[in-house]
């Protein structure tokens, strides 16, 4: 579903990405692990777009899109739900679903009424604007602005951020949603146990490489590699 | 208070009209800049077009000059949107000055064009027939073409907020000033978006000079007092923000008009001391449209 191949990729004055070699198989969920600043937010712009590959390859279903503009990459079948949500303030979370469903609709299983099943919360706040809402709303908000979009891929990025135990279950819960429809995940996340949880596979990325791969169930039976990795026990 | 507003009533409404001419003007100008980081200092010389516009089709002549040069004015004004986009796209990734560089090189191109073709006298075009006379405003003479100005620029004003604020392509537009790269991420080509609000926005801008010609005809110079006072009006309003291009250009137009007429010697420093003050007290203008992103 996605290989990533030698990525290199950074901003102007520094290289952040150093060749990151990454697979995800179609269906399962990768959760990504690693320190502040080792280079996750990047490596998930850079399959993105938003950030400029300078080396290396990026294949969505064997489609090369690396280098491609950000538009062509969500045509492709890439979601994101970024660090931070960056939902749009002023605008309502009824536009939002509009917005958001001009392109995909039709071109997958989400439309707004399944999208507000899985996330029944933003049901009840539809003519909010996005400004107003709750971290955890705005959280569900950015996860069904790109499911409507009809990603075969969804990149997110600390999904868990700041919000309450009770609201990371949630996304958890609509995490486990999407895997259920067969979408394939990359899940960026420092909670450990929301990662656990949904993740198949758990990868870890030490100055802009991957530097351990294995199954979930490894990862946590071994406590000395997540020591070492990451430094928690 | 009543008869200091009677006394000041024809430069209050002056003000309305200049300020709805504003409004027209700063909307496209600030929308653009909110979306795209695109500084466009040619807006100045697209209203000068219109204006030339005018001149060249006789508007004050009959209403079918006055109708042809607005026809023709908004279809400059489109096309020279579309191209101004094309134009700064490869410097999209480039700071916000280097594409507004770009644009003043071509305001500067476009305004010694006019002058050649048109030479540096002031031209006056009259108001088209019909609306020459004046309108009884309570009491006061005032002229009747001024009058439909100030309807129409609320009217457009109106028209304007009402798509953006409320239809889907407004809610697109929206989206692309708070934060356009989470447009792009939904599947939604950035350009294109710049090409029609750009488009759209040129277009306003030579109407808005085909309307104001019979107020304030066509000159040499004109463009950089225009787009002087429109920078000023999103400035205080707040890049991006629809309500507050409209409350800033209501402002301006009168403290242009007011305050030229109480305070003749202080115009200038009333102009700048607003915007000054407004940039004190809320520097990102009054309602910013804009999300800050570390
Ligand atoms: N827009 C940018 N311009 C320049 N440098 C940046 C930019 N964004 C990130 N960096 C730098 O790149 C490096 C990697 O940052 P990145 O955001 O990818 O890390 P991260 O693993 O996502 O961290 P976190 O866990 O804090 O989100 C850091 O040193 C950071 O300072
Ligand atoms: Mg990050």
């Amino acid at each position: 579903m996605l290989e990533v191949r030698g990525l290199r990729s950074g901003y102007r004055r520094s290289t952040v990405l150093q060749g990151v070699d990454l697979d995800v198989g179609a269906g399962r969920v990768l959760g990504l692990l690693g320190r502040n600043g080792v280079g996750k937010t990047t490596l998930v712009h850079t399959l993105m777009g938003l950030v400029t590959a300078t080396a290396g390859t990026v294949r969505i279903d064997g489609r090369d899109v690396t280098g491609r503009r950000p538009d062509v990459v969500a045509r492709a079948g890439v979601g994101l739900v970024p660090q931070g949500r960056r939902v749009w303030p002023p605008l309502t979370v009824t536009e939002h679903l509009d917005l958001a469903a001009r392109r995909g609709r039709g071109a997958g299983p989400w439309d707004v009424p399944r999208v507000l099943e899985l996330l029944p919360r933003l049901g009840e706040r539809r003519r909010h604007a996005a400004g107003q809402l709750s971290g955890g709303e705005q959280q569900m908000l950015a996860i069904a602005r790109a499911l409507l979009t009809n990603p075969r891929l969804v990149l997110m990025d600390e999904p868990s951020d700041g919000l309450a135990p009770a609201v990371v279950d949630q996304i958890g819960g609509a995490i486990g949603g999407m895997k259920a429809e067969g979408v394939t995940l990359l899940v960026v996340e420092q909670d450990l146990h929301l990662a656990f949880a949904v993740a198949d596979d758990i990868a870890v990325m030490d100055k802009g490489r991957i530097v351990h791969r294995s199954s979930t169930r490894e990862f946590r039976s071994d406590s000395s590699v997540a020591h070492a990795l990451l430094g928690v026990a | 208070m009543i008869g200091w507003f009677d006394a000041n009533l024809v430069s209050i409404l002056n003000g309305f009209a200049i300020g709805s001419l504003l409004f027209i003007l700063a909307v496209g100008l600030s929308i653009v800049f909110g979306m795209m980081d695109v500084l466009n200092l040619a807006h100045g010389a697209f209203f000068l077009v219109g204006s030339y516009l005018s001149v060249t089709f006789l508007a004050g002549a009959s209403w079918g000059g006055f109708l042809t040069a607005l026809g023709v004015a908004a279809l400059v004004g489109l096309l020279a949107g579309g191209v101004l986009s094309g134009m700064t796209e490869p410097l999209a990734r480039r700071p916000i000055l280097d594409q507004a560089l770009l644009t003043l090189g071509i305001s500067l191109i476009v305004a010694e064009v006019l002058s050649i073709v048109y030479g540096n006298d002031v031209r006056s075009v009259r108001p088209p027939p019909g609306l020459r006379g004046s309108t009884d405003v309570a009491g006061d003479a005032y002229p009747t073409y001024r009058l439909l100005l100030i309807g129409i620029g609320l009217a457009l004003a109106l028209v304007v907020w009402l798509v953006v604020e409320r239809t889907s392509v407004g809610a697109l537009v929206r989206a692309s000033v708070a934060d356009r790269e989470m447009v792009s991420a939904m599947g939604i080509d950035n350009r294109k978006v710049k090409v029609a609000v750009l488009g759209l926005g040129s277009m306003l801008a030579t109407v808005a000079g085909v309307l104001a010609a019979p107020v304030y005809g066509a000159r040499p110079g004109l463009d950089e007092t225009i787009l002087l006072l429109a920078l000023v009006v999103i400035v205080i309003g707040g890049l991006g923000s629809i309500r507050g291009a409209l409350i800033g250009a209501l402002v301006i137009g009168q403290v242009e008009s007011l305050g030229r007429a109480l305070l003749p010697d202080l115009a200038s420093f009333i102009l700048f001391g607003t915007l000054a003050l407004v940039l004190v007290v809320r520097p990102r203008g009054l309602f910013a449209g804009k999300v800050a992103h570390s």
